[in-house]
Order: C-alpha cells, then sequence, then structure tokens
C-alpha cells in the first residue's frame, strides 16, 4: 500500500494535469448532499459510465446516510441540548464519522479504479462540498499509470 | 482527526524519496526558506471578514458589535441577583432560587459562547479552477458576449426543489452559484448556509451551523430575564410589605432596581424575539426568507409554499434543532498546501511533509 501511494505520487509529478471536471451539486431534494449522476463528457473516454455513476451513487448514500434524519439523530441531537452542546466538543458527531467512511472509500476509489486510468477524485469536502473535483492528467511518462490514491488534499472536516 | 489519518499514510508513502534530496545542489536556496517558513494555517488566509483565536478553533465577525455588551449585561445583571437578592430570597422563600438561577446563567452563558465562536456555516469560496469552470458554463449558452467593460447583470440558475422553482444566484465574491437557502453576509464577506441573519448582539452571523445554539440562547435568556424579574419583584414586594413600603425597599436594595430596569426592557424584545424564531423552526423557514416573503405566496397561490418545510411542526422543530451537526467547511486549522511550486516537473526537494498535508512538489519523478 505504501508502495502504491508513493508511485501514485510520482504518477502526479510526472504526468501534467490536462484538466479538471467539476460535478456539481444536485439540489433537487433540497438542500441535502447530493452529487449529480450526469456523466461529463471529458471522461468519456478515460473511464466507463457505470464504474463514474457506481462512484457518485455511493457517494450520494453515504452523505444521506450522514444526513439522516432519524432516531439516532435526534437523540444525539437532544443529548446534546442537554449538555448545552457541550458534547459536541469531545465527541465525534455521526456526520464526522461518515466523513471518515467517505475519504477513506475515496482513497480506495483512486487506488483502485481512476488512477489507473490516470484521474484523480478530490474529496468534496476539500471544496467545501460543492464539488466533486476529477483531475484528468495526461500521462506523459512511458509506462503505463500506476495505482495510488489521493493522500493530498488537506482538511480536518471541522 | 482527519489529520492523524493522513499523518499515518505520509511517512509510509515518503521513505524512499527523503534521502534523495542531495542530487540537486542548484535549488536547495529555494527550499531552505520555504523549510524554515512557518506552515500556514488556513485560517491565516482566510478571505472572510472574521477574526480567529486559540489558532484558528474560535472564529468571530471581524465587527464583534456588542457582543461585550451583551455577555456584560447578562454576567452583571446575574450577578446582582446572586449577590443581593438571593440571600433575602433563600431566608424568606427556598434554597432552589440560586440553583435555578445558577443553572440558566450557565446555560445562557455557554450557549452565547457557543453561538458566537461557532462557524455558522461559511462556504469555502470556490478555487479558480471552479470559478473558471462556472464562467465557462456560464458563459457558453450565448449570453451577452460584451461582459468584460461592465458587469453582468446577476447570474440565476433555476432549479426544481420538491415541485417548487427556487432560483439560485451567483455570488460575485465567492464565485459560486449560492446552494439554496444561502445568502451572502456583508458584513462578514462570506456565504453562509442556510443564513438566518448576522446578529451584532451575538457578534456572528446565525447560520445552519450554529442555529441551534442561537435558539437555546434565546430561549434560555428567556428563561432567565423572566426568572430574574419575577425574584426581583418577589423579593422587592416581601420587603416593602415587612418593611415601609416600596421607596424605602427599593432604597435598601438598589441593585434590585437596576436588574427590574434592565429585566423589564429585555423580556419583552426577549421573549418576542424567543416566539418569533419559534414560529421560524416551527415552519422551518429562516429569518431572512421570512423578510423578504419568499415563500409566502406573492400570487395568492397555492404552489408557493415552503418547499424544505415536512408539513409537520414537530417534524420541522426536530429536524432543525435536533437534526446532525454538520462540519465546518473552512478547515480553519488545516495548513496551507503548498501550491505555489510552479509545476510538478520541477525537482525541488523539499523534505517530506512535517505536517501530514499536500506532498505537492516533494517527489522526484523516477522515470516515470
Amino acid at each position: 500500500m505504501a508502495t502504491e501511494f508513493h508511485n501514485l505520487q510520482e504518477l502526479r509529478h510526472s504526468a501534467s494535469l490536462a484538466n479538471k471536471v467539476f460535478i456539481q451539486r444536485d439540489y433537487t431534494e433540497g438542500t441535502i448532499c447530493r452529487f449529480q449522476t450526469k456523466f461529463p463528457s471529458e471522461l468519456e473516454s478515460r473511464i466507463e459510465r457505470s464504474l463514474f455513476e457506481d462512484t457518485v451513487k455511493t457517494l450520494n448514500n453515504y452523505y444521506a446516510e450522514a444526513e439522516k434524519i432519524g432516531g439516532q439523530s435526534y437523540l444525539e441531537g437532544c443529548l446534546a441540548c442537554t449538555t448545552a452542546y457541550l458534547i459536541f466538543l469531545c465527541m465525534e458527531t455521526r456526520y464526522e464519522k461518515v466523513l471518515k467512511k467517505i475519504s477513506r472509500y475515496i482513497q480506495e476509489q483512486n487506488e483502485k479504479i481512476y488512477a489507473p486510468r490516470g484521474l484523480l477524485i478530490t474529496d468534496p469536502i476539500d471544496r467545501g462540498m460543492r464539488v466533486i473535483e476529477i483531475s484528468i492528467y495526461e500521462d506523459r511518462g512511458s509506462s503505463g499509470s500506476s495505482s495510488g490514491s489521493s493522500s493530498t488534499t488537506s482538511s480536518s472536516g471541522r | 482527526m482527519k489529520n492523524c489519518e493522513y499523518q499515518q499514510i505520509d511517512p509510509q508513502a515518503l521513505p524512499t524519496p527523503t534521502p534523495t534530496p542531495t542530487p540537486t545542489p542548484t535549488p536547495p536556496s529555494q527550499p531552505c526558506p520555504e523549510k524554515t517558513k512557518k506552515q500556514q494555517r488556513k485560517w491565516e488566509i482566510f478571505p472572510g471578514k472574521n477574526r480567529f483565536y486559540c489558532d484558528g478553533r474560535i472564529i468571530i465577525a471581524r465587527q464583534s458589535g456588542v457582543f461585550p455588551l451583551t455577555l456584560g449585561i447578562i454576567l452583571i445583571t446575574s450577578g446582582l441577583f446572586f449577590i443581593f437578592d438571593c440571600p433575602f430570597l433563600v431566608k424568606h422563600l427556598t434554597s432552589g432560587i440560586p440553583v435555578i438561577g445558577g443553572v440558566l446563567v450557565v446555560f445562557v452563558v455557554i450557549s452565547l459562547l457557543q453561538t458566537s465562536f461557532t462557524d455558522p456555516g461559511i462556504l469555502p469560496r470556490a478555487t479558480p479552477e471552479e470559478a473558471a469552470d462556472i464562467e465557462k458554463q456560464i458563459d457558453n449558452p450565448g449570453s451577452s458576449s460584451s461582459s468584460s467593460s461592465y458587469r453582468p447583470p446577476p447570474r440565476t440558475k433555476e432549479i426544481v426543489i420538491n415541485q417548487q422553482v427556487v432560483k439560485l444566484k451567483y455570488c460575485f465574491t465567492c464565485k459560486i452559484f449560492r446552494p439554496p437557502r444561502t445568502s451572502h453576509c456583508s458584513l462578514c464577506d462570506n456565504c453562509v448556509e442556510r443564513f438566518d441573519h448576522h446578529c451584532p448582539w451575538v457578534g456572528n452571523c446565525v447560520g445552519k451551523r450554529n442555529y441551534r445554539f442561537f435558539y437555546c440562547f434565546i430561549v434560555s435568556l428567556s428563561f432567565l430575564t423572566a426568572f430574574i424579574f419575577g425574584c426581583v419583584t418577589t423579593h422587592l414586594a416581601l420587603r416593602s410589605q415587612s418593611g415601609t413600603g416600596l421607596v424605602d425597599a427599593l432604597q435598601d436594595s438598589p441593585a434590585s432596581a437596576i436588574e427590574l430596569v434592565v429585566c423589564f426592557f429585555s423580556v419583552w424584545s426577549i421573549l418576542g424575539l424567543s416566539g418569533f424564531h419559534t414560529y421560524l423552526v416551527a415552519s422551518n423557514l429562516t429569518t431572512n426568507e421570512d423578510i423578504k416573503g419568499s415563500w409566502s405566496g406573492k400570487s395568492g397561490s397555492e404552489d408557493t409554499g415552503n418547499p424544505y418545510s415536512h408539513n409537520s411542526i414537530f417534524k420541522n422543530c426536530c429536524v432543525v434543532l435536533c437534526g446532525p451537526m454538520p462540519p465546518s467547511l473552512i478547515d480553519r486549522r488545516g495548513y496551507v498546501p503548498e501550491d505555489s511550486l510552479p509545476n510538478a516537473t520541477v525537482e525541488i526537494q523539499l523534505p517530506a511533509a512535517k505536517n501530514d498535508v499536500n506532498v505537492v512538489g516533494k517527489v522526484p519523478s523516477q522515470g516515470l
């Protein structure tokens, strides 16, 4: 795994960034976090439509899980209210837990699917949850792209 | 916490590049200043008009308004209450009074501090590539050609939410299309999600992330002012009954007079505000939307209703007050990525990230 990261970083710095595609938010269901599943034309030659749509749909499901309003979130909210919300200083909220899951998923997707095709997904939390940024690299190297993941962007999502 | 994950990855990822800095003697002069330059945290270069304390942990609007006054009035009035009224009331009534008062004061102060010092839901500004992409999308559909000389008319995008047409406006400062219910606060110069209003008393915007704290603050403050008002009135009444009249009672306990005046004027406004916000919470509206009359049926037709409401008072309250707490999007304490490096091919041999963050430009290409 370490070598895979190492290889991806080499790829990033030997490949040149050709373009960036931004997948915008889908607001048809209100203000919840959802991304459009429309396949961008720039990616047509790089990745299969079904893989891309799977990724976006899985991300949408994760976000829906984070923002789900149900028993657990009410419990969390009421408990927080009784402690004058001080509990947020000590406890990790459910949303943050899901965000961690999301970043692991994106890393895994980058390693397995996107980096071999010269693409890189940026975690939406690093872009203010506005877009999913997909960087398209033109591989200048002769040997094929190696897998790896994006350990690049910074965030702590708090 | 997410930083910790990346810290685990990087040391594994960069064992090999670190020994290789030696073969390139020319750039060292370049990386040296960067190596010794302290890495900046993102809050230090934050473009909005905010102030940060405790190394980015605390955020407040630059114009803190009358926040110190608010805190001062609350603490002083409560202090006077505990010092001058409580002893009498404990003797004559019950010792539960300072306890209740104490709990209320603690609640009020904590929720006030949380409202003021929490990120209200600020949207970070668009990266240059994002902004360019949006511009491209706007200019493409054959809009007005001469856009260089004057500012083009406000750009809007229409979307449909719950069978209702909602217009998204383009924010020229942040260079994004504002999500629904987001508004740009001119005092803080930020787009804030679910923007309610900018409260000068609290010294911060009230938005998605701190609305529940704000609501908790005004509700507990109304209880506190009503409680103090009632106790002080009782105190003066008891004193004037057992003594020689109201005027003498006031002379005996002048602090009570001050508290009475403060509470009398506050209780109406705070109670009114609490009532208003309870109405907003129950209908899942924001002050901004209510004032602008966004959903109040301009044409009088049934179609213009609030598309965000769950059509149940209980559910609206639960969603607004007990919904999941969204994370802060501005990542105040993250480190600024070193994107200043010109392009990826230049082999600037910087040391491996002493912090977790961006390892761009640190790895030499090895014949890939």
